[in-house]
């Protein structure tokens, strides 16, 4: 059983909940996580049908990507407890709640979450909860609300937040500084993950990377893609380089080899490797092992 | 009889004479020679200029009950064949076979002719739009069921004098009075003229008819003068747009980015990639965009390609201008990125239908090839391949150079999505084989990739790589899971209802084209 | 588990739209006792007719409705669409 609060979510490919053809092919692009729009791509009219379309596309295709579903905000507007109706016993791996402002909203949905999975006797916990955080109260209360035990995750929604500050997004990303570090801090502080918005220009891959880049550094776990060629540049940007992988593999088996033979200070290549030197290192392998590098190749190789 | 695709084919079609069944890519062994013109003198001081089609047509003294050809280099913008039908027609000539190196939808007009008896017989690689829905419901209208042919296959029977061909008219871009003619320069300029070259070398008559007579010399010619017997002017020959309108650019379809990427990365997981290959890309999307991918490969790795060949599109000439690849063999040029290469590069050389394809010469530039990456209308679980009919049996493809690269490349790629709507593309049985499964190596679709169970050699290469490979079945699986099992489209099994028979590249039957019960 | 089936539609409601992969449904309160009558058009029709009016009809039975004309407009959508958007047309339905 993969643990719902660790799996890799590099990317969370976004997907317009009443397009057929959109639902179809998205499970071929080789996204982390599928998430399923019922709510902002979707006009007043159709949030019925969309919620359906949705439901029943979970309950019949297998995906092999995770599956979340982003409803409609449960107490901001009427469709959101009608979405929980739907789309819970369709049983997604995740339910997305957008514009997250306090923690009675958390509550709210977990209960009616707990309601579906007694009801059909799943275990507790099967169904659990990404939030984003898109406005400023959103973003005061993001400790708080991360700690929550549904929540397995924390996401930036930058649009909505821009309008809420007031404020347009420029290249370098100084509007949204402060916003990403704090949601990073409290996911941190929670051990759960921490995804980036949405890149909008799909043309301008220089500035993707560019900006992908940056929240990788960070120390964000992924993003929200709306392109499948933006997939491709995520897991690139997110797997770590032969480089890194072999430096991380020496400073691992010199730690192995410190312990065994019980040796005090160590140090590799002229540089003294303490504790957080070698967890880092630990986290740079899990991440080459997740994204399916043979680190043993690398090993001999190195 | 059941041929070796498993095709049931009757001892006796009405209509075709000495009927062989498809026993194997390189079963047949011909014998004899090939067929020459009729021989004829060329008086001095004679002009070949004509003033008119019309005149042309009474010079060639065509007949009924002959066979005209054409080339399908003008593709969609080709105003040629029908300013000759109506000619034709116009002087109550009937009963014509039309030998077309293929066909496009601005050809629908056939049909007129094909209702009043001006034309009783069809042999092409190609049968699109109206035309070809209307000979899928109405396969009686013909004489004898048309005749498929692959561009190797054709100029295999023009050489081999199983088509004879009466009179060639040619559309040319440019010719002098001498009728020297290329497809080089001019308004409607189309580059190589590689399948005029065969029907120019072997039919008893040739009129060249020109939209750009010009009163010095054509050189480099494409057409040599001793093989063409009348030149006609006209204004037109054809519609630039629909020659070729710019570049072709390259997809932005996510599903055929994919597969193309899949395409380079099983040619690099198998070791093809490697210094000195050779390939060839079908026109389909997924094909044209694997060049994207294995550009970045080559460049990566500093490798250099030997040869491509040919249909000859920007995105290939591009990699030929940049010296990734030594040289460019084409007998037919798509757009006008080509078009400029062929007339400018020297590394690009012009090739006829039989260097390309023909099975029955020394050797066809295909038996060199290394890689070939081709699409479909569909495939089925022995790996045949269709190109020709839609799952409902519609005439709507070509067979083009599919068999022909297919079974001469060492490695052989078919591109095709797993669900096309919500038809799955891998069937029990293909509507029409075209290309049979022996020839295909590896079957790659959005959802996986299937490997011959005949190359055990490139199934041990790619076990261990990150590339989703299936077996066909469970690709197959697959899509019925998520579409479920489609129903079968009943086809006629009366031999009145044959419409076509699709001759393999060696003359042999492959397949027949029977009318669906729908 | 079936509903008890005699819901009877308010008005006639309409889901989905016209393109690829998707289904336009159109149903309509029938003649009480003429059961659930189809409409079907589809390019695939000839490959999967059969099984997406047994779609449409167990959909509808499965909502509680015993007479309803549907009327679909299909561009090769796959069984769960064909669902979704006969459940949505019946809701449209009865919405008052």
């Amino acid at each position: 059983m993969i643990d719902p609060k660790t799996k890799l979510r590099r990317t969370m490919m976004f997907v317009p909940g009443n397009n057929p053809k959109m639902i179809n092919s998205a499970d071929t692009y080789g996204a982390d996580s599928l998430m399923f729009d019922i709510e902002d791509s979707i006009a007043v009219t159709e949030k019925d049908t969309a919620r359906l379309l949705v439901a029943e596309a979970l309950k019949s295709i297998k995906f092999k990507s995770e599956t979340v579903v982003r409803i409609n905000h449960p107490t901001q507007t009427p469709f959101g407890m009608d979405d929980l109706k739907v789309i819970l016993p369709a049983k997604p791996d995740l339910i997305r709640l957008p514009k997250l402002e306090c923690i009675e909203e958390l509550n709210l949905v977990t209960a009616e979450i707990e309601r579906v999975e007694k009801e059909n006797g799943w275990e507790e916990g099967t169904i659990r909860i990404i939030a984003a955080i898109e406005s400023v109260k959103g973003l005061y209360n993001v400790r708080e609300m991360c700690k929550h035990p549904r929540m397995v995750a924390i996401a930036l929604g930058a649009e909505d937040f821009i309008a809420n500050i007031k404020t347009n997004r420029t290249k370098t990303g100084i509007e949204l500084y402060f916003a990403r570090s704090e949601i990073l801090m409290a996911a941190r502080d929670a051990e759960i993950q921490c995804l980036d918005t949405v890149f909008s220009d799909v043309k301008d891959m220089a500035g993707f990377e560019h900006e992908v880049s940056n929240s990788r550094d960070m120390g964000f776990d992924g993003k929200s893609v709306i392109h499948p060629k933006q997939i491709t540049e995520v897991h690139r940007l997110y797997t770590p380089t032969d480089i890194q992988i072999k430096k991380a593999l020496k400073v691992l088996d010199a730690y192995e080899d410190a312990q065994k033979n019980h040796k005090g200070v160590l140090a590799v290549d002229g540089k003294m490797i303490d504790g957080p030197i070698v967890v880092r290192a630990q986290r740079v392998v899990d991440q080459a092992i997740a994204a399916g590098v043979n680190v043993e190749e690398k090993r001999e190789q190195a | 009889m059941k041929n070796a695709v498993g095709r049931e084919i009757p001892e006796k079609i009405a209509g075709l004479e000495n009927i062989k069944l498809y026993q194997g890519e390189f079963a047949y062994q011909p014998e004899g020679n090939c067929r020459g013109k009729k021989i004829r003198v060329g008086k001095p001081g004679a002009d070949k200029v004509l003033a008119s089609i019309d005149e042309a047509i009474e010079k060639t003294g065509l007949k009924d009950g002959q066979t005209i050809s054409f080339h399908h280099h003008l593709r969609n913008g080709d105003y040629l064949l029908k300013m000759v039908m109506e000619k034709i027609a116009a002087k109550g000539i009937k009963d014509i076979t039309v030998a077309s190196s293929s066909l496009s939808p601005c050809h629908d007009f056939l049909v007129d002719y094909i209702e009043d008896g001006t034309v009783t017989a069809l042999e092409t690689s190609g049968l699109r739009g109206a035309l070809g829905k209307y000979l899928t419901k109405n396969p009686g209208k013909l004489k004898k069921p048309v005749i498929i042919r692959s561009h190797g296959g054709r100029a295999r029977a023009i050489e081999a004098g199983e088509l004879k061909i009466d009179v060639a008219f040619m559309g040319a871009p440019t010719c002098d009075h001498l009728g020297n003619a290329t497809g080089k320069q001019g308004k409607s300029a189309f580059g190589s003229m590689g399948y005029a070259m065969i029907d120019a070398a072997c039919a008893d008559q040739v009129v060249m008819i020109t939209d750009n007579l010009i009163d010095g010399f054509v050189y480099p010619y494409s057409i040599p003068q001793t093989q063409v017997d009348y030149v006609v002017a006209v204004e037109e020959i054809g519609d630039p747009e629909g020659i070729a309108s710019g570049a072709i650019r390259l997809t932005k379809s996510p599903t055929q980015l994919l597969m193309a990427e899949y395409a380079a990365e099983v040619m690099e997981k198998t070791g093809y990639l490697k210094q000195g290959f050779s390939m060839q890309l079908g026109s389909g999307g997924a094909s044209l965009a694997a060049a994207k991918f294995i550009r970045e490969k080559m460049e990566a790795k500093d490798i250099k390609g030997s040869f491509g060949i040919g249909g000859a599109t920007g995105i290939f000439t591009e990699m030929l201008k940049d010296d990734l690849f030594e040289v460019c063999y084409d007998a037919q040029t798509f757009d006008t990125t080509a078009i400029e290469s062929i007339k400018e590069n020297p590394r690009h050389l012009e090739v006829s239908a039989s260097f390309y394809a023909n099975p029955w010469n020394a050797s066809p530039i295909v038996n060199a090839l290394d890689v070939v990456i081709l699409s479909a209308t569909e495939v089925d679980v022995d790996f045949n391949v269709n190109v020709i009919t839609d799952s409902n049996g519609t005439l709507m493809g070509a067979s083009g150079g599919h068999s022909d690269t297919a079974a001469g490349a060492k490695l052989s790629i078919i591109v095709v999505p797993l669900i096309r709507g919500r038809l799955p593309m891998i069937r029990d049985h293909v509507q029409n084989v075209v290309t049979p499964g022996e020839s295909i190596d590896v079957i790659i679709t959005d959802r996986g990739i299937a490997i011959n169970p005949k190359r055990q050699d490139l199934i041990a290469k790619l076990k261990d790589s990150k590339l989703p490979i299936k077996t066909i079945q469970e690709l197959q699986e697959m899509a019925y899971e998520f579409v479920g099992k489609p129903e079968e489209i009943p086809v006629s099994q009366e031999d009145k209802d044959i419409i076509a028979v699709v001759e393999y590249r060696d003359g042999t039957i492959i397949d027949l084209i029977r009318k669906p019960l729908i | 588990m079936q509903e008890n089936a005699n819901k009877v539609l308010i008005q006639s409601g309409t889901a989905g739209f016209d393109e690829k992969n998707d289904i336009l449904v159109t149903v309509a309160p029938g003649q009480a006792g003429q059961g659930i009558t189809v409409k079907l058009v589809s390019p695939v029709k000839f490959q999967y007719g059969k099984q997406m009016e047994k779609v449409i009809r167990e959909t509808v039975q499965g909502a509680g409705f015993s007479d309803v004309t549907v009327d679909a407009i299909d561009k090769s959508a796959w069984d769960y669409t064909i669902k979704a958007r006969v459940l949505g047309a019946l809701e449209r339905g009865m919405k008052k």
